[in-house]
């Protein structure tokens, strides 16, 4: 039976990785980038990105000093017995990252503003469960930065708009970001659902690598059409002009009421940082991103 | 695109000479500070008391570190800029108030302070956002912390840096902003 110490041993490892390391996807797709840009600083941007890549997995370190809040999604088997909380194993994982690591301790009371100094807060880490059949268990996390989440936009749309209207709001939100939230960016849209629910998409939508194209045809061309027009904003690498504004934009849907359309936006910055693991056996197992 | 080594403390003849576009590569003495440390800088300065720390021709960065406690001390794991624009209602008054001659941040000011700017003869230096570890290693010592009671990422860093960079001119003092796009 999977037990707390090799879940929090688990999550710690992703903690770490996720800090340290960029998913080769990433890696690959910004290096494409230095191939497309022909203006000196667009490159001396993601050449200084590459060679600060290079220094922290060498030295272990994290590769940006804000190491963002971790998001878990957990996809827990609805037949998998668990006879730990599971909520505490990760909560104690992220203290002890933040320690080992170490984490920038970043969580705060919303008013006081007061620092935890753990990373661990109510509510906090962060983690969205889903059941799934079976005995499974998966763990994906995502870190956020500050700098990507702060320009998250939600839009209630009219239920006529379409997908005109779609695209010139996600184009908006990339166009008045700019180089704020560290560009080239990921962009993960949410459509549907309620007002939540889109919101939920728009983040759980950065999971998929830039690699994996969307199996759904029209998004997967809606994906496509969107970052072809963001990176024909000329905002470039961390604002200073170019060619690559975003990596990728990832889309997401749910069906949702008659009367409505939600629409979602979160932004991940360059230093997409992820990790997945899943149960084997008895055993977690990290993945090799 | 210059490229430019660039020593603390600056000079307005040193300023002028720097053009948007140039690559500075910069030595000399670095202020770290951000939200929390702008705020109580603003009410000493306008109650007109003194800072812990005079700023006259020297650096602001814009950054909050990722520390490691070691037996000698504090040590700085990764520490590359915030976003500068987060400080826009307080940039001007603070970097009159301060006299300070150059802003190390991420992805600039907004226009109407990045004129302002301009006029106060302050430059804008663009660094890397994410680059924490490559901005790391060219710390050489932290000098002194101040404001230690704003916490390790609020708090001031005096560090000495040797180096830092590559750092773009990103909004020099005779009009240029590489952040207005055409």
């Amino acid at each position: 039976m999977l037990t707390k110490s090799e879940l929090q041993k688990t999550a710690v490892e992703m903690l770490s990785r996720a800090a340290t390391t960029l998913p080769k996807d990433v890696v690959k797709a910004l290096k494409l980038c230095k191939t497309k840009e022909t203006n000196d600083i667009a490159r001396l941007q993601l050449d200084t990105m590459l060679r600060n890549l290079g220094l922290a997995k060498k030295l272990r370190a994290p590769i940006c000093q804000d190491t963002g809040i971790p998001i878990f999604f957990v996809k827990l088997g609805s037949e998998l017995e668990l006879n730990f909380d599971l909520n505490r194993a990760l909560a104690d994982a992220v203290r002890e990252a933040t320690r080992k690591i170490p984490l920038r301790a970043n969580v705060v009371e919303p008013l006081s503003r007061a620092n935890t100094g753990t990373n661990v807060g109510q509510g906090q880490p962060i983690i969205h469960l889903e059941l799934a059949r079976g005995k499974g268990l998966q763990i994906d996390l995502i870190i956020k930065g500050a700098g990507a989440e702060n320009w998250s936009r939600l839009f209630m749309l009219k239920p006529t708009a379409g997908e005109k209207t779609i695209k010139r709001a996600v184009l908006l939100a990339i166009d008045e970001a700019a180089g704020q939230p560290c560009p080239p960016t990921i962009v993960g849209v949410g459509i549907g659902g309620s007002a939540e629910v889109a919101c939920l998409l728009s983040k759980k939508a950065l999971l998929r690598p830039l690699d994996v194209k969307n199996p759904d045809k029209k998004l997967a061309r809606m994906e496509l059409e969107l970052k072809n027009a963001a990176n024909e904003l000329g905002i470039g690498p961390m604002g200073l002009g170019g060619r690559t504004t975003v990596l990728g934009v990832r889309i997401a849907k749910a069906a949702c009421h008659t009367a409505s359309l939600p629409l979602a936006i979160n932004f991940q910055c360059w230093v997409a940082r992820r990790a997945s693991a899943r149960l084997v056996g008895d055993k977690m197992k990290v993945e090799a991103l | 695109m210059a490229k430019v080594e660039l020593r603390t403390p600056l000079t307005d003849q040193k300023i002028k000479l720097l053009k948007a576009g140039d690559v500075v590569s910069l030595s000399g003495t670095i202020v770290t500070a951000r939200d929390k440390a702008y705020a109580r800088a603003l009410d000493i300065l306008r109650s007109r008391k003194k800072l812990p720390i005079d700023m006259r021709n020297g650096v602001v960065y814009h950054c909050g570190p990722l520390v490691r406690k070691t037996p000698r001390g504090p040590k700085i794991v990764s520490a590359g800029p915030t976003t500068s624009a987060r400080l826009d209602d307080m940039q001007m008054d603070f970097v009159r108030l301060t006299g300070v001659k150059a802003l190390i941040g991420k992805s600039g000011v907004g226009e109407d302070v990045a004129s302002e700017l301009a006029r106060s003869g302050c430059i804008y230096l663009a660094f890397t956002g994410g680059a924490g570890v490559l901005a790391s290693r060219s710390i050489k010592r932290v000098k002194k912390i101040l404001w230690r009671d704003l916490g390790p990422i609020e708090g001031l860093w005096v560090l000495d840096v040797k180096k830092f960079g590559p750092l773009v001119v990103a909004i020099d003092v005779h009009g240029n902003n590489l952040y207005l796009r055409r």
